[in-house]
């Protein structure tokens, strides 16, 4: 299982004393760069890893990159708004139907793309694992209230809920990041559950417990960082969900009416054009979503055979 | 079984009763009145307080909620400001479209993906594994509205095999539920939402399937079978593929929840007159009330669907006993 492969730096810290105010850290951050260190070594998680690379670097440097702005309107020398053109020199992807460049809303859309992706996924799986802890650590009425509630939001279909919370809390990049949260976080706290309801019988969590050491050391020092290669696990799936979740949302037309994303310039697509949008349009951003969806599924499938030695052999 | 079934279904009552008193709190969170598209700013404050009153906005909060419910018991979720109709008419003329819609598409996700995911794992390995694992990951990938748009695009404009979008022919009227459901002109406006439906869901099944066909594949009963001479299929669906099924049924519950989702935004591509588009339609339009109806609709459907799996699972496999952890 997932602990054999990943508990060994335990081993390693106990000849080494550590020292120094991130001493506490140190297994946080160890643990993270081997769990990037796995994805590495395989040939489709590596992939995943670039493209997921790229696709931060567009985020990062999309406005240096983009030749005219997102919401531009493009026109030629004699003064006529280029309105749907088909791909040219000037316009690498063609433009829509407002007259705008396609590549520059791509590059553009990438970065609320990624950041809903990231940003959401770290709270989920903040949120998510915090549940999981709790729950599995002190059992009883705690663990059944919160395993309740998981159930309950296990009943709450994702997408109706996230379009009347948005309709109600208004559009923006927050209201989708929150819809995702509050309903994503379920799965993850029920895996890390089970997780730590083993983890929690081990020897070296009672031995810990027996030498005094305080309910928050037990669950943050000794049991956390083992959980944590589940919980990366899930980070990444929570990408790919996350990822989804924006572009629908945004598809829909309740995306930030302000931000370009690629779900956006979709709904622009279908809202003017309907069935008959022309493929210039369409295919690159869905191409986009498609793409950081699966280098996210890269990642994750990666990472889970290498966790998992009982998927290799197949 | 007895004590399992009985704790279950409290706990779905408990599930129903958490998700309606949400829906009352979300929809009183509103910016303003749930009512200030009803009620003009322009009339006199008079007549405003009567309106109000009317729709027993006027009432301390607990009271209010006290009658939503009760009026939901009485099957009223109010009046749909768009339709000027009562919403549970317009709710009682969707869920069909939307359900079989959404129940054949399931149904061929469960049967390719059972059928198909067994002979993956038979000739694991082989290219027409690694092809339809790519094939049906690709597809898992794709947003559905994205596919379907595609499809559309394709099939429906450009090829011009079938229709694009809608249920049926602008001004076909049905004389009576079986004559609206079972027809050809159906049929031709089924075919591109069901596939999109299907090859976007597909993935799910097909790669449980394998993987659970893989652990049963090494049992000593399906060696004794081949060793027996019988032939590969017989094996392969007689006696290995009912083994590794559990899976599939816990994938089930948790397929039909995200399909509620991926409902809204196939019913939107294909203007399907569903509940999913009908939610999309009156959070636009500002119609509350439906949008409360239809929202409450769709998360008992996951609700029930949920309760139904996880009682269809206790029943295959009478091994797992529940409730005595």
């Amino acid at each position: 299982m997932v602990h054999l492969k990943c508990g060994y730096w335990k081993r390693d810290s106990l000849n080494k004393p550590r020292t120094g105010r991130m001493a506490h850290a140190q297994p946080y951050f160890k643990a993270i760069w081997d769990q990037i260190g796995i994805v590495w070594e395989d040939t489709l998680g590596r992939i995943g890893m670039i493209l997921l690379f790229f696709f931060i670097l567009l985020a990062l440097f999309g406005p240096f990159i983009a030749p005219y702005g997102a919401y531009e309107k493009c026109w030629t020398p004699d003064g006529k708004l280029e309105r749907m053109q088909s791909p040219s020199w000037r316009h690498p992807m063609g433009t829509t139907y407002y007259g705008r460049d396609v590549l520059s809303q791509v590059i553009l859309g990438t970065r609320q793309v990624v950041i809903v992706g990231f940003v959401s996924a770290l709270m989920v799986v903040v949120v998510g694992t915090n549940i999981g802890l709790v729950c599995g650590y002190y059992k009883g009425n705690v663990d059944n209230l919160l395993m309740r509630l998981t159930d309950i939001v296990y009943g709450i279909p994702f997408l109706p809920f996230a379009i009347v919370l948005i309709s109600i809390i208004g559009k923006g990049v927050s209201s989708i990041i929150i819809a995702i949260v509050l309903i994503l976080w379920r799965s993850t706290s029920r895996v890390i559950r089970s997780q730590v309801l083993s983890l929690r019988e081990r020897p070296f969590v009672l031995a810990v417990k027996v030498s005094g050491a305080s309910d928050f050391r037990v669950i943050y020092k000794h049991i956390a960082p083992n959980i944590l290669p589940m919980a990366f696990l899930y980070a990444s799936f929570a990408i790919a969900w996350a990822v989804a979740a924006e572009a629908s949302i945004s598809f829909l037309g309740l995306g930030d009416p302000n931000t370009i994303s690629w779900g956006q310039i979709l709904f622009y697509a279908f809202l003017t054009q309907g069935v008959t949008s022309p493929y210039w349009w369409i295919i690159p951003p869905g191409v986009c979503i498609m793409l950081l969806v699966m280098s996210a599924f890269f990642i994750g499938r990666a990472y889970e055979k290498v966790a998992n030695p009982q998927l290799r052999e197949r | 079984m007895r004590k399992f079934l009985i704790t279950r279904i409290l706990y779905m009552v408990l599930t129903l009763f958490v998700f309606i008193t949400l829906c009352f709190f979300l929809f009183r969170m509103l910016p303003g009145d749930p009512t200030a598209l009803v009620i003009s700013p322009s009339l006199m404050p008079e007549s405003q307080e009567v309106l109000r009153a009317q729709f027993g906005l006027d009432k301390p909060l607990h009271i209010q909620y006290y009658l939503y419910f009760k009026n939901l018991m009485k099957r009223d979720m109010g009046i749909s400001f768009i339709y000027r109709a009562p919403v549970t008419k317009i709710i009682k003329g969707k869920i069909l479209n939307t359900l079989i819609l959404m129940g054949l598409g399931m149904t061929l996700c469960m049967i390719i993906g059972v059928l198909g995911g067994t002979v993956m794992a038979w000739r694991r390995g082989s290219k027409l594994d690694s092809g339809s694992i790519i094939f049906s990951l690709a597809f898992r990938s794709t947003p559905i509205f994205w596919s379907g748009m595609l499809i559309l695009l394709l099939f429906g404009y450009k090829l011009d095999w079938f229709p694009v979008g809608r249920m049926h022919t602008p001004g076909y009227g049905a004389f009576n539920i079986w004559d609206q459901y079972f027809n050809i002109d159906f049929l031709k406006h089924l075919i591109l939402p069901l596939s999109t439906l299907t090859l976007y869901y597909l993935a799910g099944p097909l790669l449980v399937m394998r993987n659970s066909m893989l652990e049963v594949l090494h049992a000593d009963f399906v060696e004794l079978a081949i060793a027996k001479g019988l032939h590969p299929l017989k094996v392969m669906y007689h006696h290995a593929a009912r083994n590794a099924l559990l899976p599939v049924i816990t994938l089930t519950s948790l397929m039909v929840s995200y399909s509620v989702g991926g409902q809204v935004l196939l019913e939107t591509i294909f203007s399907w007159p569903g509940m999913g588009k009908e939610i999309v339609d009156a959070v636009n339009s500002n119609d509350y009330p439906m949008a409360q109806g239809a929202f409450l609709f769709l998360g008992a459907t996951v609700i029930s669907m949920n309760f139904l799996a996880d009682v269809l699972y206790c029943y295959l496999d009478p091994r797992i006993k529940y409730g005595e952890e």
